[in-house]
């Protein structure tokens, strides 16, 4: 019987984990907002939506498949990707153009740079910002929920002044998303709900969204007169909820140390309120998360925690 | 009572079903014992018998060559029949085989040797060195020499470990229901080796029945505190244990003595108290035998010598093909290449898991999630040690504190990625000190 046992390093017993099981999790916190997207923005959405994650899922399988390395689609992973960028597009959106934006995220910002894991910005943002800088017109053509597709402002810009002579959704239509905006982005409260999820089933803790989202809070009600209900539309309108919950905490391009999540949390939110109140744009989370991925190696430099026993 | 801890940790399956109520019976007597010169790191013992010797129960066999050694002791009355090198738990050792005569005839020098009320410290200290008495935990270290501090320390506190944090093992458990008169008797021989005045026995919380009888059995004695400990992977590791007792942190490359702190398992101490009250030398301990490898999983108080196969054999046998044979629990343990070899002072538990449970999981890619710095006891960060080491950097490893890992292993069992963390580690921590070595 000898050469049969197995003999390895210690420990013998694995934690009943996967990559797959945490990217599912993702895509399952994900599906209440992607059924309000839907149900807002009707088949322009699921139109969109079928496109980044098609685009991503086969991105992916090609360059694997080209490069001759394991294909890992089964691992959710580019799903999750495609997911998250047709959420940061508007439904009004050709077929096209999402699907662009998922080759480019996958091909460019996550499998040139070593695949899972190894990207340095979230691939689905940096696509939005790509397409965003390559098809302006498309990318802010909003329209109101429904089946008519009217065009419309979004709420943030509404409260930022940028799009004058619009009357601000009701408080009840911005937190259940009944406004206008990205397919996935306009539904807090269904974003939050999958949040929860995410942190019950251990996927996530809420350490970068709570304080990227309170950063967001205290900033803009200083720096927008005191005013309440001025604060309450930057925290629920837009990109914020989205971002802090599903893109901030991106694994690969935010830091593991509870201090390093600290100062990009608390960055993100800096950059997202100064974005928004001083910037000529009305949104501003994508841009300060994308920094912010980027400073993120500088942050794990300087926030080396301290081991235990270690003497100060 | 409020739940004491630490920072970090996992919570793994405790699998602890299959034994937990079971009493710990005597097993069988074994025909041939092989007894391992060396069961511990340290220097190997030297042979005081040659083949052809008659030996008795308890009769010293191996004397320490060092300081840091325990002698060890004849577990059967017999024959001696050989002296050679044999594989053992943890590696290859010279082993006294020793045939039994079936009689159990028990050596003239085991005596009594009175209470504890009427022994110095210094002549405890000499009975537990005599014994051979060494950490029952898994390391088996020379317990002596945890009770020599230097002189200028100043030692105030005992820890006893009933944590017994691994999954699977409940040799401590039992321990602490079936005699938790030893364990205390032991815990006091122990507070008046180094004269102190207080004394913790930390005992999880899913073990509610032991905690209460120890409480039972400790609430006329002064100075000593059952603690209730949150049932959290690796609640046992030392530094941990003191840090939950007593919020003390072991500083980082010290010794728990640095902090005042000396800590024994729980069975260390009813060893203590079985060769104080008996004088009988550490020749048995108890372990548990068990796994789904194992189609009667048990509690035995085994002989040292006695082959885990036939260890294994009065448990049942094998429950199928056996997939890994593991001395320990299954976070710390050691696998082992065979099953012919024998138990030693250390040997917890032997832990025998399927083929499929067995199976080497395939490491994918790391995602970066920081699940591995989240709950990392010492506060590391598995990730990037590991990454290092495995690109052959070991300075870098080094500045990312690679020796102050414990090698727990809650940061392999929590990756998602099953990437081999702390195997990595280890093999960074062995290079690192290497390159110490050959620079001095």
């Amino acid at each position: 019987m000898e050469n049969k046992l197995i003999v390895s390093s210690s420990p013998h017993l694995r934690a009943n984990e996967s990559i797959s099981k945490i990217m599912r999790d993702v895509v399952i916190a994900l599906l209440p907002a992607t059924l309000a997207g839907v149900y807002y923005f009707r088949m322009g959405a699921v139109k969109v939506i079928l496109s980044a994650v098609i685009a991503a899922v086969l991105t992916e399988a090609a360059i694997q498949k080209i490069s001759k390395k394991r294909v890992t689609i089964n691992d959710w992973s580019a799903v999750v990707t495609g997911l998250l960028l047709a959420f940061n597009i508007p439904a009004s959106a050709p077929w096209w153009l999402p699907a662009i934006g998922s080759i480019f995220a996958i091909f460019i910002v996550k499998q040139v740079f070593g695949g899972i894991g190894h990207n340095f910005m979230n691939p689905a943002l940096a696509a939005r910002a790509m397409l965003l800088a390559s098809w302006p017109v498309q990318m802010t053509a909003w329209v109101k929920p429904g089946t008519d597709a009217v065009s419309t402002a979004t709420p943030l810009a509404i409260v930022g002044g940028e799009a004058s002579g619009q009357a601000l959704p009701s408080f009840m239509d911005l937190i259940v998303g009944n406004v206008g905006g990205c397919i996935g982005e306009t539904s807090a409260i269904l974003l939050i709900i999958g949040g929860i999820y995410l942190v019950y089933r251990g996927v996530i803790t809420p350490r970068i969204p709570v304080i990227y989202i309170a950063t967001v809070a205290v900033m803009s009600f200083l720096l927008g007169g005191f005013d309440i209900s001025y604060m309450v539309y930057q925290v629920f309108a837009g990109g914020l909820m989205l971002g802090a919950i599903y893109m901030a905490t991106d694994y690969a391009s935010s830091p593991v140390t509870e201090k390093g999540q600290i100062i990009f949390a608390v960055g993100c939110g800096f950059l997202t309120a100064i974005i928004r109140i001083y910037g000529g744009y009305p949104e501003g989370v994508s841009y300060s998360i994308l920094l912010m991925n980027v400073a993120t190696p500088l942050i794990e430099k300087y926030t080396r925690p301290r081991v235990f026993g270690e003497v100060k | 009572m409020k739940l004491l801890s630490f920072r970090g940790g996992v919570h793994p399956p405790h699998r602890k079903k299959a034994t937990e109520k079971l009493a710990v019976i005597k097993a069988n007597e074994p025909k041939v014992v092989y007894i391992p010169l060396q069961q511990h790191i340290g220097a190997p013992c030297e042979a005081l018998v040659k083949v052809g010797d008659e030996v008795k129960v308890g009769q010293k066999i191996g004397e320490a060559s060092a300081f840091v050694s325990a002698p060890i002791h004849s577990s059967v009355s017999g024959k001696v029949k050989k002296i050679a090198k044999m594989k053992t738990p943890t590696g290859e050792a010279t082993c006294i085989v020793i045939e039994s005569d079936g009689l159990n005839t028990v050596h003239e020098s085991v005596l009594p040797k009175g209470d504890i009320s009427e022994l110095s410290g210094k002549e405890i200290l000499e009975i537990v060195k005599e014994a051979g008495i060494v950490g029952l935990g898994g390391a088996a270290f020379p317990t002596h020499v945890k009770f020599s501090p230097p002189p200028d320390t100043n030692i105030d506190t005992i820890i006893l470990n009933g944590a017994e944090c691994e999954p699977y093992l409940t040799a401590d458990h039992r321990l602490m229901l079936e005699d938790p008169e030893s364990i205390v008797y032991g815990l006091k021989a122990m507070m008046k080796i180094v004269n102190v005045k207080k004394a913790y026995i930390g005992i999880e919380d899913n073990k509610k029945d032991a905690i209460e009888k120890m409480l039972e059995c400790v609430k006329n004695e002064e100075g000593i505190s059952i603690v209730a400990l949150k049932t959290k992977y690796p609640q046992g590791a030392e530094k941990q244990l003191i840090y939950a007792c007593t919020q003390r942190e072991v500083p980082s490359g010290g010794l728990p003595m640095a902090v005042g702190v000396i800590v024994n398992n729980v069975g260390t101490a009813a060893a203590i108290a079985t060769a104080i009250k008996t004088g009988m030398p550490l020749v048995e301990r108890i372990a548990t035998i068990t796994g789904s490898g194992i189609k009667e999983p048990k509690n035995l108080l085994i002989k040292v010598g006695t082959l885990f196969n036939e260890i294994i054999e009065q448990c049942g046998g094998y429950n199928g093909t056996p997939g890994k044979v593991i001395m320990g629990g299954p976070m710390m343990g050691l696998a082992q290449h065979t099953d012919d070899v024998p138990a030693i002072k250390g040997t917890s538990g032997i832990l025998v898991l399927s083929p499929e449970e067995a199976r080497l999981p395939e490491p994918e890619q790391c995602i970066k999630c920081g699940k591995c710095v989240e709950i990392c006891p010492a506060f590391l960060q598995p990730v990037y040690i590991s990454a290092y080491g495995l690109k052959d950097m070991y300075d870098k490893a080094e500045e990312y504190r690679a020796l102050d890992c414990i090698e727990c292993g809650s940061c392999s069992f929590i990756c998602p990625s099953k990437r081999p963390l702390l195997h990595s580690i280890r093999v960074a921590k062995r290079e690192i000190i290497a390159k110490k070595k050959k620079s001095k």
